[in-house]
């Protein structure tokens, strides 16, 4: 990988749902470049196309038009199976809704993307009690989603997000069902995270507070880019 | 890889117990059912066949009725007189020996005791021909079978019925007004395949019969043995060709009799058994596909759940063959087990059936096989295709999926 290029850059995407009347402009020329180390918030009203711009990010849907690179290459020269490689090695996934499996246990839930890595079933287990365990959730590890506290499945699922050394971790409202106190703790993890160990985070949120503990602001409206800069707080959160 | 991709196959089998259980179940009484059906049908049959060849098959059977009419029917064809069984003897030179035979239903007392049974007019070669041995007293006296004298040979059920355990020679019975002196007592033979008691029997010499029941002089029946070495089907165009002259039919006419050997009852009696097992087979075959829309059924309700699992796995870097091979692994161990649970069950049910009606334990592996393989290809394409379908989704279109 060439260093010079950002580790995403978004050209003009644009993400069209529907055909004619029905048409709906999800995303319509967004533009932004993102380095590694950075913690960005993604704000904006609902219908601004922010989650949009996560899947896109996240290589979970497919741009319309324009031009997505990662890492300086463009993300459309891709077929699905590398696709599914880039988010494999690069990306770690946090959802709203965790998304954990939901018969599975805390420690399975973690494991899984070493699965597909081919990584062998020891150190799989090792690696998986180390990420639960810098989550805080040591002794928890045999629990089922449906025993654990909606922070605690959040945190389950930074664990899984964490455990394939990515670039990025891509958190779609991360706190958006907890909370405060939980919210607060999420927060402070992921802040850990960035200060601690440099991980860059992007984060969807439509929480003003949450978006304060981010370092830059991308505030969309109408599926265009309006304001990019230091969070109205300045990011006073941290 | 394939290991680790059959290791979580069966953990996730085992993590989702209820939905796991019913899918297999499905599988299992569809195969259980088919193979349960088939085996004792076939049972039976080759059980019809060795019950028959048992009697020998060297024994030819002549009937009055066309093969046209139907063997057996008497009312219209003229019945056999005495003088046929001697003619077929003295003038058929591969015949060892022929019997007449007729019989009709009776009640027959001693003391308090009566029972209707069938009384059967004959003679001993009949008893030779078909191999018949006796297990007390003795077959009927040659003075007996030309003077028509009442005496008779008992069947074992008879005895049972009318004397319990005691010895029954010497002692009379009464058949209507026909007094008679048992003189032997017939070795048990058992149900015949068709379930009738072959050992509910009274046999009379057939003058006796003739004289004090039939009142006529009619033979219904003819049972020939061909010598050994002695071609039967020639026996059956010599036995025809007299038959033909005694009975004055002219060229061009059809027979007004039928002669029938072993094989012909063989395959006649097997012929109405494979119905019935295709009948059966039929039934089973309709429980294994309702247990492989039952199968669908569980398979298309999970998907739900599995569409937001496939997201899931997509999102944290499966690709889309990876998740597939897991699910194509799911639905074949899901259907290996239910597959042999199903052989198990249905050859436990085949062995207990067969035990109950006495039949031969006959498994056919065509059909375990077959059976087994439905299921396996059923439970495949309803576990695989709608994965499959969830696989190609963008990730998260199947994350969204609710």
């Amino acid at each position: 990988m060439v260093d010079a290029a950002p580790l995403i850059e978004f050209r003009e995407v644009a993400k069209i749902y529907g055909k004619g009347e029905a048409e709906v402009r999800a995303l319509d020329g967004a533009s932004f470049k993102i380095e590694t180390g950075e913690f960005v918030a993604i704000m904006g009203p609902s219908g601004s196309g922010k989650s949009t711009a996560m899947n896109l990010i996240g290589c979970l849907d497919s741009p319309t038009s324009g031009e997505y690179l990662f890492h300086g290459v463009p993300v459309a020269s891709l077929d699905r199976e590398q696709r599914a490689l880039l988010r494999r090695n690069y990306l770690g996934f946090v959802f709203q809704g965790y998304n954990l499996l939901a018969r599975a246990s805390a420690l399975e839930n973690v494991e899984l993307p070493l699965i597909y890595k081919g990584v062998g079933r020891a150190e799989r287990k090792q690696r998986a009690l180390d990420a639960l365990s810098k989550v805080g959730l040591k002794g928890r590890e045999h629990h089922t989603p449906s025993e654990l506290s909606g922070g605690q499945q959040q945190r389950v699922a930074i664990a899984r997000a964490l455990i394939g050394n990515p670039d990025v971790i891509l958190a779609d409202e991360p706190t958006g069902n907890l909370d405060t106190k939980m919210s607060r703790e999420i927060m402070d993890l992921l802040c850990g995270l960035n200060d601690n160990e440099g991980m860059t985070i992007i984060m969807v949120t439509h929480e003003e507070d949450m978006a304060e503990y981010a370092h830059r602001l991308i505030w969309m409206v109408d599926g265009k880019v309006e304001r990019d800069g230091k969070p109205t707080g300045g990011g006073g959160k941290r | 890889m394939i290991w680790e991709t059959i290791r979580l196959a069966v953990q996730a089998i085992f993590r989702n117990t209820m939905r796991s259980v019913l899918t297999v179940l499905g599988i299992v009484i569809g195969v259980a059912a088919v193979i349960a059906m088939v085996t004792v049908g076939e049972g039976s049959s080759s059980q019809v066949t060795a019950d028959v060849e048992k009697l020998g098959t060297n024994i030819l059977m002549v009937m009055p009725g066309g093969m046209d009419q139907g063997p057996g029917t008497q009312s219209v064809a003229k019945a056999f007189k005495l003088k046929d069984v001697e003619a077929i003897i003295d003038q058929i030179g591969s015949v060892d020996t022929a019997a007449p035979y007729a019989q009709t239903s009776m009640t027959a007392i001693f003391g308090p005791e009566s029972t209707t049974t069938q009384v059967v007019g004959t003679d001993n070669r009949y008893l030779d021909a078909v191999d018949w041995p006796l297990v007390m007293g003795r077959q009927f006296l040659s003075t007996e079978e030309t003077s028509g004298r009442a005496v008779c040979i008992i069947g074992e059920t008879v005895r049972q019925k009318l004397f319990g355990n005691t010895n029954p020679v010497g002692e009379t019975i009464r058949l209507s007004s026909l007094t008679c002196e048992v003189v032997g007592l017939l070795e048990a033979k058992g149900a015949s395949s068709f379930g009738t008691d072959q050992d509910d029997v009274i046999g009379l010499p057939i003058k006796t019969f003739q004289r004090r029941i039939s009142g006529n002089s009619d033979v219904a029946m003819m049972f020939v043995s061909v010598q050994d070495g002695k071609s039967t089907d020639r026996a059956k165009t010599d036995i025809e060709a007299l038959m033909r002259e005694r009975r004055r039919i002219s060229e061009g006419e059809d027979d007004d009799f039928t002669v029938m050997d072993m094989k012909q009852i063989a395959a006649m009696l097997s012929g109405i058994t494979n119905v019935l097992t295709g009948l059966l087979s039929a039934v089973a075959a309709v429980s294994l596909l309702v247990g492989g829309i039952g199968i669908m059924n569980i398979m298309l309700v999970s998907v739900t759940e599995r569409t937001r699992e496939i997201g899931i796995r997509l999102a944290v870097g499966a690709q889309s063959g990876q998740v597939l091979m897991q699910f194509l692994v799911e639905a074949i161990v899901l259907s290996v087990i239910g597959g042999l649970i199903g052989i198990v069950l249905g050859l436990m049910l085949a062995i207990f059936a067969s035990n109950l009606m006495a039949i031969p334990f006959a498994p056919n592996p065509a059909v375990v096989g077959g059976a087994f393989l439905f299921s396996a290809v059923v439970g495949v394409i309803f576990g695989y295709f709608p994965a499959r379908r969830a696989a190609r989704l963008d990730p998260i279109e199947a994350l969204r999926h609710q």
